[in-house]
């Protein structure tokens, strides 16, 4: 399998992403089918919600889960502590990786020390961070995705455009040419057809895999145990049919007890998927033990820092409680039109545009543009089942970011400011915007304005009467 | 009984520098500075729907803060929003040497501008009476923003004071269950702006304003909670992601029936019809002040 997750040096976002966001905007503007199927996607999404909310009081359960979460958060240092030692205790080893780099060369090592072949993989934003499978393929072993829609990514060399629903902006028929092109053979047309071939192309790759790597949605620190929810049941194979099973955590992903982890497990499924359960929840407390019947014979347990350490204390504390739901994706006007992979990083939608400078460092080209992306609606805060205020924090990383353009508009903002405080020079440049107006849209309409107006006029015309003609 | 009406505009603001493009308070639309209507004498004959009629030494007074947008683009927007509330019962003081919230410059991320052109605004709102807004978003940059960008800051309390005073027009006349009698009016629709349903957390105080206006049917459309993709600088920076919601937010409007779409917000209606006009599109935009001042 050739890599399609090319790392940036140190760096969260995907380096094959080519232009400029704005270009990359357009061409999924340009996309006849996406926002389509996206919108669909999140109309359904909403539809659900509504359910949830009706039959369980799910906006009452946001509130606890937001209290869980922060409190979390400020005991982090203590609970990550009492994790490992729980962890080690039932015969799992943990290891704390400062950065991706770390984290890949420890997974690495261990798959070389114990003579991996193949890997199979379940779906994980911690790994396609840190670009796990880069890392593995550059070391010469075969990675396999065995989620469904990851593996429908895989073949198609493509990005994630949802953190749940990975492949949620392609269609059927995409996807049965996709398995034709992988297996060179006859593939059913229909839903079903389809899921049963990747199944049974999968379940043989399940029996040739030595090491099985998943992702973690919490680790409950009173017990050492990592809960992994799904829907398709491939994570229960990857975590106990391979030997060795490596789990990744972002070092957040951390709860106290069962009441709380109870409390979120219930939360999460409401939220990504407005249904009341998953198919699977998968609680795994260390390697098999003696008179197990199955599981794995190691359990490492992975925690990555990757620059969350640094968030703790700063204005932007709160984006640490994200339980990696995806709501926000679906409820953003923005994720809608131009799905996930414009935003060129694992993380997308509101809490990507968030996270990924955040990870990366505010002048990263690759992700400074990022919270800019957003007319600030607030969809996402509402949406959002652990209470983040996400638009204000995407106002606030705007005020981090660092690129050309954010200076260009840092002196156009110093001379606005210095001309608006004041009630006589506010008056006098409204009074030659006025005029201008006037003169320019003498039938109602300016159609081209100068400067950075013409942004404006580019696709829309600006009434010079109000209100405005018809 | 109809409450006595005291129209007050600021005494001795000059008249601007240029007919019709004059900006402060009174005087500008070529009315007396100071107009009192019945004082103290029954006029019209509204009655029966106003549980508490004011007298002139109790009538509540306002401040107007008119929004940039409002002056840029159409001053007639901020002038329906004072005849409103004085029709209402309301005075209403027009605040002079007023400029802008500085949300433009917060929402981009530039908050020391912001705070500059803010602080200003803080001076020239002092007072103890009721702020109004004749926009959501302009009040959430005061009610909900200013704690945020003076936190820590000498004038922090000031701030935080204005905040609580300050109040979205619609959000005023429900709040003192006001009716500024309307002219009648027929369909309309109604665009939730953002700020006013989320970050306000208002869905309901335009369409009660709405309710009162004789003849007057609000047709909802469809998403009316989605964003019509205007954004501040957003509109600017990602100007075909913008006018694609702006399409979106078009087609409902027009497919609810009414012709005229109605908000709270200018930014999002002068988007919305700009964007209209460009397309093609049979759709026409009032501010609600220009409905409810009508
Ligand atoms: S920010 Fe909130 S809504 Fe978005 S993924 Fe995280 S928990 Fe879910």
């Amino acid at each position: 399998m050739s890599s399609r997750r090319r790392r940036a040096p140190g760096g969260v976002t995907y380096d094959d992403v080519t232009g400029t966001l704005r270009e990359r905007t357009l061409t999924a503007l340009r996309d006849p089918g996406l926002a389509a199927n996206l919108r669909s996607a999140g109309t359904a999404w909403a539809e659900q919600r509504e359910v949830m909310d009706r039959d369980y009081g799910f906006n009452e359960m946001r509130d606890r889960a937001r209290d869980i979460r922060r409190a979390n958060i400020r005991a982090l240092p203590a609970l990550l502590t009492q994790l490992q030692h729980r962890v080690r205790e039932n015969g799992g080893t943990v290891v704390r990786a400062a950065d991706a780099a770390e984290a890949c060369r420890y997974i690495v090592g261990l798959a070389r020390a114990r003579g991996v072949g193949m890997v199979a993989k379940s779906k994980s934003m911690a790994t396609e961070e840190i670009k796990l499978n880069d890392a593995l393929e550059d070391a010469g072993l075969e990675v396999v995705e065995t989620d469904l829609g990851e593996w429908i990514l895989q073949l198609a060399h493509e990005h994630p455009t949802h953190i749940i629903a990975p492949a949620i902006h392609l269609n059927k028929e995409e996807v049965a040419a996709l398995f034709r092109a992988e297996s060179n053979g006859d593939v059913p047309d229909d839903r079903e057809g389809l899921v049963a071939h990747a199944r049974m192309r999968l379940r043989e790759k399940f029996a040739q895999a030595e090491m099985g790597i998943s992702g973690v949605n919490l680790a409950v620190a009173a017990t050492g145990t990592v809960c992994i929810v799904e829907n398709e049941g491939n994570i229960r194979l990857v975590t106990s049919q391979p030997r060795i099973h490596v789990a990744v955590m972002g070092m957040e992903r951390v709860v106290a007890d069962w009441d709380e982890a109870a409390h979120i497990l219930q939360v999460l499924p409401m939220a990504a998927i407005g249904y009341d359960a998953a198919n699977y929840v998968n609680l795994i407390s260390g390697p098999r033990r003696e008179g197990e019947a199955d599981g794995p014979e190691e359990f490492h347990l992975v925690i990555v820092d990757g620059g969350r350490g640094a968030l703790r204390g700063s204005e932007f504390e709160e984006a640490l409680s994200c339980i990696r739901c995806g709501a926000c994706l679906y409820s953003c006007p923005m994720w809608r039109n131009v799905g996930g992979q414009t935003y060129g990083s694992p993380y997308s939608g509101p809490i990507g545009a968030v996270i990924t400078p955040l990870l990366e460092g505010p002048s990263s080209p690759g992700s400074r543009d990022l919270p800019f992306m957003s007319s600030v609606c607030g969809a996402c805060g509402d949406a959002c089942p652990v209470g983040i205020p996400l638009q204000d924090l995407l106002v606030k990383a705007r005020a981090r970011s660092r690129s050309p353009a954010t200076t260009k508009a840092g002196w156009a903002f110093r001379l606005w400011s210095l001309l608006w405080r004041r009630g006589l020079t506010y008056r006098l440049t409204i009074v030659g915007w006025r005029l201008g107006l006037r003169i320019r849209g003498r039938g109602g309409w300016v159609h081209r304005l100068p400067g950075p107006g013409r942004a404006w006029t580019s696709v829309r015309d600006l009434p010079s009467r109000w209100p405005p003609r018809r | 009984m109809r409450p006595g009406i005291l129209v007050h505009t600021m005494a001795g603001a000059p008249a601007g520098p240029t007919p019709g493009l004059a900006l402060d308070g009174g005087g500008s639309d070529g009315r007396a500075p100071t107009t009192a209507v019945g004082g103290g004498v029954e006029a019209g004959s509204g009655g029966g729907r106003h549980p508490a009629p004011l007298l002139d030494s109790t009538a509540m007074r306002v401040l107007l803060m008119r929004t940039c947008l409002s002056d840029a683009i159409a001053p007639k927007v901020w002038k329906a929003t004072r005849r409103a509330l004085e029709r209402a019962g309301v005075e209403v003081r027009v605040p002079r040497g007023q400029t802008c919230c500085g949300q433009p410059a917060w929402n981009s991320g530039h908050p020391g501008q912001a705070r500059a052109v803010a602080r200003h605004t803080i001076k020239v709102f002092a007072g103890t009476e009721e702020v109004v807004v004749p926009s959501g978003s302009c009040s959430a940059m005061v009610v909900h923003s200013y704690p945020d960008l003076f936190r820590g800051e000498p004038d922090e309390a000031d701030a935080r004071d204005l905040a609580a005073r300050t109040v979205e027009f619609t959000q005023f006349l429900a709040r003192h269950d006001l009716d500024p009698r309307a002219k009648p009016c027929g369909a309309v629709t109604v665009h939730d702006s953002c700020h006013m349903l989320r970050a306000l957390g208002d869905g309901t105080s335009a369409r009660a304003a709405l309710d009162r206006v004789p003849g007057l049917e609000v047709r909802e459309m469809a998403n009316t909670d989605q964003c019509c993709g205007f954004g501040g600088t957003f509109a600017l920076n990602y100007p075909e992601l913008s006018a694609r919601l702006g399409d979106q937010k078009a087609h409902d409007a027009v497919n609810s029936g009414a012709p005229e779409v109605v908000a709270c917000d200018l930014g999002c209606l002068m988007h919305i019809a700009g964007r209209a006009h460009r397309t093609g599109t049979a759709l026409r935009a009032r501010h609600i002040a220009e409905v409810l001042g009508s």
